[in-house]
């Protein structure tokens, strides 16, 4: 009893994982259709603002949630305005070139923090599952995932940047009727992509070593889930992580870590195969 | 005309390669003969992403995959059966029949391109975690420990074939390896002037009219994704007889980034550009290794921003479109003046 | 009971797009060594059924047969195989290819090497392509793609040869010619095209078939389809409106 309460709470927050690591690079791919490659790195660059917040007597809370959005925006804002913007409509420079910052990045961060790891501690403490011992920090990573999802979700649903966003995503000469210029609206996205890996590096922070290489820790199962959920950014972002983050915590529990990437590759390129648009390019075609 | 002077580039090329083969153990320090074998290994491999890119016009972002598993492949094998032959063998058909799997599901699947770049490097990002998280004498496969991030250390070189005792010097590796450089481009030059690569570069450039003209698009692309990530893997083999020792840095994402870099700088739709680009730019970041100030990652990503940005189609064909453009100009000047001269 | 069996039988073949019906229950039939013109407005339907022939598009429903042999379903190559050639409306040619490869590819399925040079030269010189043939194929003018296109499909030896308006963006001279050629090759094998200009139907025509809003209108001979007043309502009366 006591280990499937401990269960069911890793694969919880195994699936918040999925979600926050994932939900930067949908916003980028779902409304642009822009591969992305430099998001383990906007992550990577969230993780060391915290750091550094954090090694300067910033509050934690602020150092893990308000300053990584902030400065890896506006790293991605620079970045859109600079050099990604002159790439729209090649999809395959797109990604080169979005490779090419990710390694920029990558040498840049080594050249400056050192190819070391280095550590956050959590905020918080610990809780008892019966007999087991759990993280309550893990609540924390639950919670901002569902808040990332919600928020989004009012973002475009509600507001007239959401509105403006949806037409523009489907239409851009429409958006161009509407007074706005497609370039802004491609530039705020890309900022708010941006943003949003901010935000999971600094909240992963204390959760992970942090170096300059750890983007690419991230990167494999935030594409996989990009791709196996398909054109929908939240319900696709959203049911991709509960099947992925369950499968990877559940074997990785039952037998070990390895053989839960392995299965979860196994099943991606199979589901791949089956559905080659991703859950909601088949099914929920109408959703968000 | 085109056939002959095209010819006559193959010939030159070949000539050059069996130069090159002969007078490096003449005039090179045997230091120097064993980092020629690792420029081997990196052309080796360019040559593996440029014929499937440049030709194919699949772009693999996780090429890394096969020269990796092409490298555990040959270590694990010769250290359980001790001949390096078959290690070889299975340097080259491990990361075949892998590519051949993954490939069916991508190619079967109807996988767009950018779905597939993005597949390919997960995949390798995947492999690399996997082969990291193997410490332990738990994960071994005979008598080869995986040894996790440590790698494997102490990798059998080449013998002769049939004697285990014959281990070939650093001098004998180079010949072996530049050897099969050269062979391998030619059976690719040859694979590409035949009905078999008239196919595959006619599916690169317009796949629907190549379904109409009655060919499998899938099966070309499986074919070729199947043979690069050979080619790939036995420059595995060679790597691991460059170093003796082989770790998962090798799945890495910076050397799938590395192989797209030199056949981006080498020139896409050219077999010989991407063998310079791996050559040249593995020198330079030679070069580059040996300052500590700036990370090496930092002028990979400056390079491919660059020259994605301003020269796509790379440095081979620029320089050729060029020269041709000269000779083109200076063939029309001819042509002009022995219509003015009756 | 030793029924003659048709070249083509497409029967009650649909297409639907979403909620868009592009071809609606259309039956044609089509012998050896025919020659079929379909016309129509735009929109009609006629590419979009040339798609579900050829194996690009997988009708909805119906079936189609080629010499009775069902190929509803199949790939396009599986198609191309069993002996049908297209050349579709937008030129589709291996643009970075020289005329002489572009049409080596489509002679080099199922031939010896000397077999498939020397029919490359024939279709070469059948369209009087020899002066460009050492041309990228993307640098030529648009006409001269068009004829690629069509010597690609000619050497491929086709039963069944479907044209998507050969003659859009031609020369009077060109169009001239290109009927000259349809007629030629219709002595050896069928033809199916898809044209606009009337002139160049009542050229090559013998049988039309007018498709309307994705069904057809009526199938007659060329006479009794170009005199038709509700042929002129659609067609013609749209065209001067």
């Amino acid at each position: 009893m006591d280990l499937t309460g401990l269960l069911a709470f890793n694969v919880l927050s195994g699936i918040a994982t999925f979600v926050l690591i994932t939900l930067g690079l949908g916003v980028i791919y779902g409304m642009m259709r822009i591969i992305n490659l430099a998001h383990g790195e906007f992550m990577m660059l969230g993780a060391y603002t915290t750091v550094s917040a954090v090694g300067a007597g910033v509050n934690i809370w602020i150092a893990m949630l308000v300053l990584p959005p902030l400065v890896v925006g506006l790293v991605g804002l620079v970045l859109e305005r600079a050099l990604i913007r002159f790439l729209y409509g090649r999809m395959m420079d797109m990604m080169l070139a979005t490779w090419g910052v990710s390694l920029g990045l990558i040498g840049i961060s080594s050249t400056i923090y050192g190819n070391v790891v280095r550590g956050v501690t959590a905020p918080l403490g610990g809780f008892n599952i019966g007999r087991y011992g759990a993280s309550l920090y893990s609540f924390v990573i639950i919670l901002v995932a569902i808040a990332c999802l919600v928020g989004l979700y009012a973002l475009l649903r509600l507001t007239k940047f959401g509105l403006i966003l949806r037409a523009a995503m489907q239409n851009p000469r429409m958006a161009a009727a509407l007074g706005i210029s497609p370039s802004i609206v491609y530039m705020a996205t890309f900022t708010l992509g941006a943003a949003l890996a901010g935000l999971a590096g600094g909240v992963l922070a204390p959760i992970s070593g942090i170096s300059p290489n750890m983007g690419a820790a991230y990167i494999a199962n935030a594409f996989i889930t990009v791709l196996g959920g398909g054109p929908a950014i939240i319900a696709g972002t959203g049911i991709a992580s509960v099947i992925f983050g369950a499968i990877n915590q559940i074997v990785s529990f039952v037998a070990n870590p390895v053989l839960g990437t392995v299965s979860l590759l196994v099943f991606a390129v199979i589901m791949i195969r089956i559905l080659p648009q991703g859950i909601t390019g088949r099914f929920f075609r109408n959703s968000l | 005309m085109k056939f002959n002077s095209a010819w006559a580039g193959f010939i030159a090329v070949l000539i050059a390669g069996l130069v090159v083969l002969f007078a490096v153990p003449q005039i090179v320090s045997l230091f120097g003969i064993v980092q020629m074998t690792v420029f081997v290994a990196m052309a080796m491999y360019a040559l593996s992403q440029g014929f499937l890119w440049g030709f194919g016009g699949i772009m693999c972002f996780g090429q890394a995959s096969f020269l990796g598993l092409g490298a555990y492949a040959y270590a694990i094998t010769a250290i359980n059966l001790g001949d390096t032959s078959w290690g070889m063998l299975a340097g080259v058909a491990v990361p075949a029949i892998f590519a051949l799997l993954l490939g069916y599901f991508m190619f079967y699947g109807r996988i767009s391109d950018a779905y597939i770049g993005v597949i390919t490097l997960t995949v390798s990002v995947i492999l690399f975690q996997l082969i990291n998280s193997t410490s332990g004498a738990q994960y071994h496969i005979g008598q080869a420990e995986l040894g996790g991030f440590n790698g494997i250390p102490s990798v059998p070189t080449l013998n002769m074939p049939g004697d285990v005792s014959n281990v070939l010097s650093p001098t004998g590796i180079w010949y072996v390896s530049m050897a099969l450089l050269i062979i391998v481009y030619a059976l690719l030059r040859l694979a590409l002037a035949s009905r078999f690569g008239r196919v595959v570069v006619a599916i690169r450039e317009n796949e629907t009219r190549a379904m109409l003209l009655g060919y499998d698009a899938r099966l070309y692309k499986l074919l070729s994704f199947t043979i690069s990530a050979a080619i790939a893997g036995l420059a595995g083999c060679i790597y691991d007889n460059w170093g003796g020792f082989i770790s998962p840095t090798i799945f890495g994402l910076a050397m799938s980034a590395e192989v797209i870099i030199f056949v981006l700088v080498g020139g896409l739709g050219t077999l010989i550009g991407p063998i310079l680009g791996g050559v040249g730019l593995q020198y330079v970041m030679n070069l580059a290794g040996t300052q500590h100030k700036v990370d090496p990652n930092l002028g990979l990503g400056v390079v491919l921003v660059a020259f994605v940005l301003l020269v796509p189609q790379g440095v081979v064909p620029v320089i050729r479109d060029k020269a041709m453009q000269l000779f083109i100009r200076r063939g029309a000047k001819a042509a002009r003046i022995q219509e003015t001269s009756p | 009971m030793s029924e003659i069996v048709p070249l083509l039988e497409a029967r009650n073949v649909t297409m639907r797009f979403g909620g868009v019906t592009a071809v609606d229950d259309v039956s044609l039939v089509l012998g050896e060594v025919e020659l079929r013109c379909l016309i129509g407005p735009n929109g009609a339907g006629k590419s979009t059924f040339f798609k579900t022939l050829t194996g690009q598009l997988n009708p909805t429903e119906g079936r189609i047969k080629l010499r009775g042999q069902d190929v509803t379903g199949l790939l396009p190559n599986q198609i191309a195989r069993l002996g049908v050639g297209i050349k579709t409306q937008i030129p589709n040619v291996f643009n970075g290819l020289t005329a002489y490869e572009n049409v080596l590819v489509a002679a080099q399925r199922g031939r010896s090497a000397a077999m498939a040079k020397a029919m490359v030269e024939k279709t070469l010189a059948r369209l009087r392509l020899e002066p460009v043939a050492r041309r990228q194929v993307g640098q030529l003018a648009h006409g001269q793609r068009q004829w690629v296109e069509i010597a690609t499909v000619l050497a491929q030896e086709p039963d069944l040869i479907l044209l998507d308006e050969p003659a859009a963006g031609m020369t009077h001279e060109e169009v001239e010619r290109t009927a000259e050629l349809i007629k030629e090759i219709n002595r050896t094998q069928a033809l199916v095209v898809v044209e606009h200009d009337m002139q160049f139907i009542r050229m090559i025509a013998q049988t039309v078939t007018v498709f309307n809003q994705g069904k057809v209108l009526m199938e007659d001979h060329v006479d009794a389809v170009l005199a038709d007043q509700r042929v002129r309502d659609v067609y013609i009366g749209k065209a001067a409106a």
